[in-house]
């Protein structure tokens, strides 16, 4: 629902936003500029003085002016003709033109009504409300997703677009807020919705008769400071009935021509002074510094705007059609789906597809639509769930604990859950995992263990398929085609083995740069941009699963380079190991944003084995600011598969590496990356303290030790590698 | 160019007892270039004493800013019901604003003066822009404003 209420106003909104946010930004600078270019009046001046001087240089003087920039304005009749000029209240000679500014005004009738009248400020203000829905909207997911009011400013994780939109938002959703609600009160205001317009004035009826009075005989503008004034009207030469007006920021008094005596006074209503607030709040005017915050926040509209409609595009695009979908209440196999991106509808499709090849008559829905009384003919249920957040319940899947927890029994068919994650979030699988652990409580019996997939692997997929296709009794083949991002053909430039001494075939391998087109370069898309930690993937031949490799080197290296290990029937391996210099494969960037060291200047501590040493060694390699990098190396023998071994000496003397610990694990004395952190648990605990950042590379059981062996040795600081995990300073690469 | 008849557009205080007689008089206003917003204009009438008679027309929307209509305002002290039922749009800079109306006989050649007032967004506010006598001799003869209005006259 607040989805739905975020994204259709957005999407509507966002050509009207975009106008409103560009405008306004530009119009914020004005009030700031006004500020620092008009003379100021000294701060003892006051409306006497100021009006002396003033008529002594312009003796036609019917009315005096002061913006809340500090600008003052004089408006006078020179023989029959009228004149203005910005002044200056120490002279109160003019000094410059009091024309407004056409460009102002281009803008401001822009901003406010696209030049189309009423109409047009409808329109705007319908634009300001879509705002405000947004930004309540959008700050509910915010808080969603961070998992909590109180994480609003958590580190965030995922796809790129949906990181800058909420960067930006959970900044600027402040601004935006406030600007959206007070552009809404000032059209109401501008209508005549609210009862703020001015207080009829009670003109005094009594006056003196007499004229010309010295405006320095006047003791109400004698005590009135010229910060406080706001216009000063003159009486009409020739009028003994009329009176001098003076607006302050208090209200607004009369005062006799003849004796200068104080003839009346109306104070601001309460609706007057809250408009004129919030007029200061909306335009600047008054609070310049507070205007150009508003206005760069307000810039913030159209990038939020362009990343919304590519996470919408993407939540779209990843939604595949499903061909040939039963009715519920005649499907065999029910298959429920959670997604949040889209993603995991892929896999459903695939196996929808798979399965229906199989002779199976399978019912596909969203988690969102389970009843369990429509399936009739159901045997099976199979879950394939995402989690969004901290362990929330995807998109698609809304409500689906509820009304499982609702049941008085459960389905009478078994049950298969499938979690889709990634295991670097803490919240791996999270959601998956509630939904097993409600069916367990209603005794819901399995078809399958609970499974998860990391980071979408097509090979962890068609593991399962296997598994699946064993309890159904069929042979089921689950070959999962992601959706390819442009490949390009990289070249071999070199290797280098390892290991084949202890049984570890292990291949350094470095492609040359493909070229670019200049929209890619433009665009830093493709090879124009990747770093150490993003992944490489490979589509090997005769194949359509691409195999994805950890990247050891960035684009500032001017190579593409991974590790290689040789797995005895793997196919992509193989066809890696054997390649030449001069062969060419197929491969593309696929961005991993968690799995990144980050700025700032606090230690990384580096936790790797084997392969898992790629991204680390091309993290040292890219330290040339020396950040303070200590690593944790598990090898077999340092004889055979010391990867990067000479490398690692070299960074260690020019200071890009501060600290290399190694664990041999064949030997006299077999130790393992998890004994050499042991070792220097002290050294360690004291860097974490720190704020020391841990990047962990290499399988899952290594991953796992090293999480345990963490876990005792930061358990007296009170710090948990999940709690880590939670801020963003602990993170995996596990494969 | 914009035409607005009004078959009876008279308020309340100029018809007067016996004023059953009236002609279509046209008002025409030209403004100049004065390169702001669209302009608020108050057509009113004043007797020989200088005092309030009644409006004839209002040009512009929004009765917050009637205020900058300082002489109309101060005279009618705001009265939205002044002009009930006779306003219009504002006018552009440049741009002309003609309005007959069925005004009474009696009106003329008696001391009654015709006021204009002014008021721009962002500049200075114009009060008496125009103060003309309704005469029958008058009629057709061009006055110049002293800010916003380029020419106005009245014709019968």
């Amino acid at each position: 629902m607040i989805r739905a209420l975020h994204r259709w106003p957005g999407l509507l909104a966002f050509v009207l936003l975009t106008i409103l946010a560009v405008s306004g930004a530009a119009l914020s600078v004005f009030p700031a500029a006004e500020r620092l270019s008009v003379p100021q009046a000294a701060a003892e001046l006051n409306v006497a003085e100021l009006a002396e001087r003033i008529h002594a240089a312009y003796p036609g003087v019917e009315q005096i002016r002061r913006a809340p920039s500090g600008k003052v304005t004089v408006y006078w009749f020179d023989q029959g003709a009228p004149g203005a000029a910005v002044i200056d209240p120490a002279t109160g000679q003019g000094v410059s033109s009091a024309d407004p500014n056409p460009i102002q005004r281009w803008l401001t009738r822009l901003h406010r009504s696209l030049f189309l009248g009423d109409g047009g400020r409808i329109a705007m203000a319908a634009g300001a409300l879509a705002m405000l829905v947004l930004s309540v909207s959008g700050a509910i997911l915010v808080a969603r997703r961070a998992g909590g009011w109180r994480r609003w400013f958590a580190r965030l994780r995922g796809p790129l677009p949906g990181r800058v939109h909420v960067e930006i938002a959970r900044v600027a959703v402040f601004g935006l807020a406030l600007s959206a609600a007070t552009a809404l009160w000032m059209t109401a205001s501008t209508f005549d919705l609210l009862p703020d317009g001015g207080a009829t004035q009670a003109l005094p009826t009594e006056v003196s008769g007499e004229t010309g009075v010295a405006l320095a005989a006047i003791p109400t503008l004698s005590v009135v400071p010229v910060m406080e004034l706001r216009a000063l009207n003159f009486p009409y030469p020739g009028d003994e009935t009329d009176v001098f007006t003076l607006k302050t920021d208090g209200g607004t008094g009369y005062l006799d021509q003849g004796t200068g005596a104080l003839l009346g006074w109306n104070d601001l209503t309460v609706w007057e002074r809250v408009s004129e607030t919030i007029y200061m709040l909306h335009t600047g005017q008054g609070a310049s510094l507070l205007g150009l915050v508003l206005g760069l926040m307000a810039l913030g509209i159209p990038v939020m705007g362009a990343t919304g409609l590519a996470i919408w595009l993407a939540g779209r695009r990843g939604r595949p059609r499903i061909r040939g979908n039963q009715p519920a209440g005649k499907a065999e196999t029910i298959l429920l789906v959670g997604s949040e991106s889209g993603s995991t509808w892929g896999f459903a499709a695939t196996l929808h597809r798979t399965l229906s090849a199989a002779g199976q008559r399978v019912h596909v829905a969203s988690m969102a639509a389970f009843d369990s009384l429509r399936y009739a003919r159901g045997q099976r249920i199979i879950i394939l769930a995402a989690t969004y957040g901290d362990g929330d319940a995807p998109a698609s899947a809304r409500g689906f604990l509820d009304r499982l927890a609702g049941l008085d029994h459960a389905p009478d068919m078994p049950l298969a859950v499938l979690g889709f994650g990634e295991r670097s979030f803490p919240a791996y699988c999270a959601f998956a995992e509630q939904v097993v652990a409600i069916a367990g409580e209603k005794g819901w019996s399995m078809l399958l263990p609970f499974d998860t997939i990391d980071r979408q692997s097509p090979q962890e997929f068609a593991r399962w398929g296997h598994r699946l296709g064993a309890a159904l009794d069929i042979q089921l083949e689950l070959i999962h085609e992601m959706v390819l991002p442009e490949t390009q053909t990289l070249r071999l430039i070199s290797r280098e083995d390892y290991g084949s001494e202890v049984q570890a075939p292990t291949t350094i391998l470095r492609f040359s740069m493909p070229g670019a087109s200049l929209w890619q370069r433009l665009m830093g898309k493709g090879f124009e941009r990747f770093d150490a930690g993003d992944l490489l993937g490979i589509l090997p031949e005769v194949s359509t699963v691409p195999r994805l490799y950890s990247l050891a080197s960035s684009r500032k290296d001017g190579f593409v380079e991974i590790v290689v290990k040789k797995h005895p029937s793997g196919l992509c391996s193989g066809q890696l190991t054997a390649l030449e210099p001069g062969d060419t494969v197929t491969a593309f960037i696929r961005h991993n944003p968690v799995f990144k060291p980050g700025r700032g200047s606090k230690p990384l501590i580096l936790i790797g084995a084997g392969t898992g040493i790629a991204p680390l060694a091309g993290m040292i390699r890219g330290n040339t600011r020396h950040r303070p990098i200590h690593l944790y190396f598990g090898m077999r023998h340092p004889a055979s598969d010391y990867l990067y071994g000479e490398d690692l000496a070299r960074w260690q003397k020019d200071g890009r590496l501060a600290h290399l610990a190694t664990a041999v694990s064949r030997g006299e004395q077999p130790n393992y990356v998890q004994d050499a952190l042991r070792a220097e648990g002290a050294e360690l605990s004291r860097l974490v303290r720190d704020g020391a950042r841990v990047m962990v590379c290499g399988g899952r059981d290594m991953a796992a030790g090293v999480a345990g062996v963490l876990a005792e040795l930061l358990a007296p600081d009170g710090l948990t590698p999940i709690g880590m995990k939670a801020e963003g300073r602990y993170v995996e690469d596990v494969y | 160019m914009k035409t607005i008849l009004a078959a009876l557009a008279l308020s309340t205080a100029l018809v007067l007892p016996g004023l059953a007689l009236a002609r279509p008089v046209t008002l025409t206003t030209t403004l100049n270039n004065y390169g702001g917003n669209g302009a608020y204009l108050a057509f009113y009438v004043s007797d020989a004493s200088g005092a309030y008679m009644g409006s004839l027309w209002m040009a512009g929307g929004k009765s917050k800013y009637y205020g900058h209509l300082t002489d109309w305002h101060r005279v009618t002290a705001g009265d939205l019901s002044q002009i009930n039922g006779i306003t219009g749009a504002s006018v552009g800079a440049g741009r002309r604003l003609e309005i007959t109306l069925d005004l009474a006989d009696a009106l003329f050649d008696a001391g009654y003066t015709l006021h204009i007032d002014a008021a721009v967004e962002d500049m200075r506010e114009s009060p008496n822009e125009v103060a003309v006598p309704l005469t029958t001799d008058g009629a057709g003869n061009s006055v110049r404003g002293r800010r916003y209005i380029a020419d106005f006259n009245y014709s019968m």
